[in-house]
């Protein structure tokens, strides 16, 4: 059974479901952005979503998490996903949770991973530089000092950038893709400034500059020779889990569209009596059901640690984004003039899930990886 | 050990000991076994291991035992298949037959004519042809004319069938036919005839590919014995939808590398291939653009054979089938089209030959593939009807 979900896992995905639908619709996000919330989101309900235990999925019980694995993790974000939710999950729970707890000294654990978990601490991670992600061309300098670091350069699109109290900034050590090291610091570092952007689906990404940042030898997570592929691992489940909110966004956008079929009238018919939608929307069907599988395989090859679950990570996302950029865009012609204003919320889905899949490498990006993986 | 580990052992080893040396080498379309009374074995060792599977009733592997199939169990032939795959065994027979008929045969079928006609499909003495389509009757199969009226001791047949899958090699036939004009759709009855009846006469009609695998098949004052009707008068076209589901799982196999009938995809893969004509560099198929057509190729072949497994897990779990599997049909065809349309691009001119010196087999084989194909998504239900069922039946849009 690889990717069909149990018992326990069908429990969790239904009791997310419905916290999310009655505490987190899409008409929060609509309101975080008409208020102009200065946090980009709702820190009261991220606590609530702790003590739920979902920031802590990926944690060790030792630490005060529930130890449990990606495809866990990957309901959640699915559940995100239908509610296009803001939240700190992919910042703090998926990727600076996993590079902690993989990489972390006993004490780094200690001190992080159970604020983590109950949502008291959020932390980002500091990776993409330029327009794309490119994990394999680190340009951010981390050159030795006496006791430590000094760190120099920039960082974009980082996930919550602006609410974060820490930051796990990656840089390069040395020449080759693999000299790279993490270094936590903590928001108010001197030489460290952080701008917040104002993004097309109004959820959190901000610009970070560091100007001789000094950081000291405890601040750096993990070694040089472990970090390479910790960094891959983590950035495999966060790719996965984003893959698995992008399908909940596509799958609540594309019903949205059949219900809408199914009440438009015009030329006195429902116009999804109309051929020309039925084919298109059959089309899409068939699209989402593929991506469907290929998201619970990469979530539970992860789960299963599985030699070549990056490989199926890759087919996901590049196969997910394929889906979603279809879905969104047929979303907006489907619901016609209506699609195009900002009250009907369809757009808000289009905006979301173009964003999502640039998250962590576009369809290009992971086609080129999957080819890759696959020695051709 | 379990009784299922110890049934995989009795696999492997029989397996070993049974399957012909000689069909190890890789097969080509020519060499697949329909059986039937025309048949011809290319290599006699195709006979022999026909007969071996036929024995153990594995050519029918779920088949009650009593009708000469195997009586495994849903689990027990997932085992035999991953041996028989495992160890690359040829299919020991194709059989419209196992796929087709036999499944509503042993639902609605009489005792006798369960015992009279499931023994032969398992063994292969009897090659099965489909008389659904007529010329006038294409995606509204159900206006099919061919008539069939009561003479008191035997039916009499009119019409003609077209599309008839290898009729001119068949031994027996599946057919719809009128029995009431009055009523479409409760007016059709399921009819069972020998192909040497007098009044039938099979013409092979030449395809785009070259090859004549189907038929246009007359049929001109046919006497067929009453007890040859399967189910009631009338009551045919429940049981005519229900043979569909099965051909369109058929087909839709062949949207599979290694499924169904095709044994040329499953021989040389879209990497291969693109690495043969365009040559490469790092270990990288050289062109670019090609690389990035055979990745999305690639990944959306993998995720439907992950998709078809999905719905099995569902399946097993207990799950209800669920609306997965309607898209099979539909999604299968269309990606082995474009699986041929990819490996013509990367071929090149060597993919565009007909026949003669100038060309490897492997590669008229393909460019015949290539045009076969086309026809994936006409029979069976066209793509269109695939996604008018999935629109109205699985989404719910109105009619």
């Amino acid at each position: 059974m690889s990717m069909v979900l149990n018992e326990e896992q069908i429990q969790l995905q239904d009791a997310a479901k419905k916290f999310i639908s009655e505490r987190s619709p899409v008409s929060a996000l609509r309101k975080l952005r008409d208020e102009k919330n200065p946090d980009g989101l709702d820190k009261t309900l991220w606590k609530e979503m702790a003590e739920l235990g979902w920031a802590g999925i990926l944690i060790n019980e030792d630490f005060g998490g529930l130890g449990l694995g990606p495809a866990w993790m990957g309901l959640i974000s699915e559940e995100c996903g239908r509610a296009l939710c803001a939240t700190p999950l992919m910042s703090s729970a998926i990727l600076s949770a996993n590079l902690i707890q993989e990489l972390g000294t006993q004490e780094q654990k200690e001190n992080l991973l159970s604020a983590i978990a109950s949502g008291e601490l959020i932390i980002s991670l500091a990776v993409d530089e330029g327009a794309h992600h490119n994990p394999q061309a680190i340009q951010c300098k981390a050159e030795k000092t006496a006791d430590g670091f000094t760190l120099n350069g920039k960082k974009n699109f980082v996930l919550d950038g602006h609410i974060a109290d820490k930051f796990i900034v990656v840089a390069k050590t040395g020449e080759k893709p693999s000299d790279v090291s993490l270094f936590l610091i903590d928001a108010n570092t001197t030489g460290l400034s952080v701008t917040r952007n104002s993004m097309v689906d109004f959820h959190n990404s901000a610009q970070l500059s560091l100007d001789n940042v000094t950081v000291k030898k405890e601040q750096q997570i993990g070694t040089s020779e472990n970090t390479i592929a910790a960094l891959d691992s983590t950035l495999n489940i966060a790719a996965a889990c984003i893959t698995a909110e992008t399908l909940g966004a596509t799958a609540e956008a594309f019903e949205r569209v059949v219900e809408y079929l199914k009440t438009r009238t015009q030329f006195d018919v429902l116009i999804g009596s109309f051929q020309a939608l039925q084919h298109r929307a059959a089309d899409m069907f068939s699209e989402i059901e593929l991506s469907k599988s290929v998201v619970r395989k990469a979530l539970s090859s992860l789960e299963n640690n599985e030699a070549d679950a990056g490989r199926y990570v890759s087919m996901a996302k590049a196969l997910m984004n394929d889906t979603a950029q279809l879905v969104s865009n047929e979303s907006i012609q489907m619901f016609g003039g209506i699609g195009m204003t900002d009250e009907e919320e369809i757009g808000f889905f289009l905006k979301r899930i173009r964003v999502l899949t640039h998250t962590f490498g576009n369809a290009s990006y992971h086609k080129k990886r999957y080819a890759d993986l696959n020695g051709f | 050990m379990s009784n299922l580990d110890a049934f995989k052992t009795e696999c492997r080893e029989w397996i070993a000991a049974n399957y012909p040396e000689s069909l190890k080498a890789p097969a080509t379309d020519a060499n697949q076994v329909w059986g039937g009374k025309k048949a011809v074995y290319h290599n006699p060792d195709s006979k022999v291991w026909l007969d071996r599977m036929a024995e153990k009733g594995w050519t029918a592997p779920m088949w009650p035992k009593e009708y000469g199939g195997g009586g495994l169990s849903n689990e027990e032939n997932r085992i035999l298949q991953s041996e028989l795959n495992r160890a690359n065994c040829r299919l020991a027979l194709a059989s419209f037959g196992i796929w087709m008929l036999g499944p509503v045969l042993l639902k609605y079928g009489t005792e006798e004519q369960k015992k009279e006609h499931l023994p032969k499909i398992v063994r292969g003495e009897i090659r099965w042809c489909q008389g659904y389509s007529e010329p006038g009757s294409g995606s509204d199969l159900a206006s099919l004319q061919t008539s069939c009226e009561d003479k008191g001791d035997h039916w009499l047949v009119n019409g003609s069938k077209i599309w008839t899958s290898y009729a001119h090699y068949a031994d027996w036939i599946f057919c719809l036919v009128r029995t009431d004009k009055s009523s479409k759709h409760d007016g059709i009855s399921f009819l069972l005839f020998d192909m040497e009846s007098e009044g039938v006469d099979a013409q092979p009609i030449k395809l785009i590919s070259g090859a004549s695998p189907f038929c246009q098949t007359f049929l001109d004052n046919v006497k067929v014995p009453k007890e040859n009707m399967v189910g009631e008068i009338n009551k045919g076209w429940t049981i005519a939808k229900e043979l569909l589901q099965h051909e369109r799982s058929m087909v839709a196999g062949f949207g599979l590398s290694k499924g169904g009938l095709d044994g040329n995809a499953g021989a040389y893969t879209m990497i291969s291939i693109a690495k043969d004509y365009l040559g490469e560099e790092d270990g990288k198929i050289a062109d670019a653009v090609a690389r990035q057509k055979v990745a999305d190729f690639e990944i959306k072949n993998e995720a439907f054979a992950l998709t078809m497994q999905r719905s099995a897990e569902e399946a097993k779990a207990g799950n209800s089938p669920g609306a997965v599997s309607s898209i099979f049909k539909l999604y299968g065809t269309e990606l082995n089209k474009k699986r041929y349309e990819l490996m013509i691009e990367l071929m090149g001119a060597q993919a565009l030959g007909w026949e003669g010196e100038g060309f490897k087999e492997m590669e008229t084989s393909i460019t015949r593939s290539w045009l076969r194909s086309k026809g994936n998504s006409i029979e069976g239900g066209t793509s269109e009807i695939q996604k008018n069922i999935i629109a109205q039946r699985v989404l719910g849009l109105p009619k």
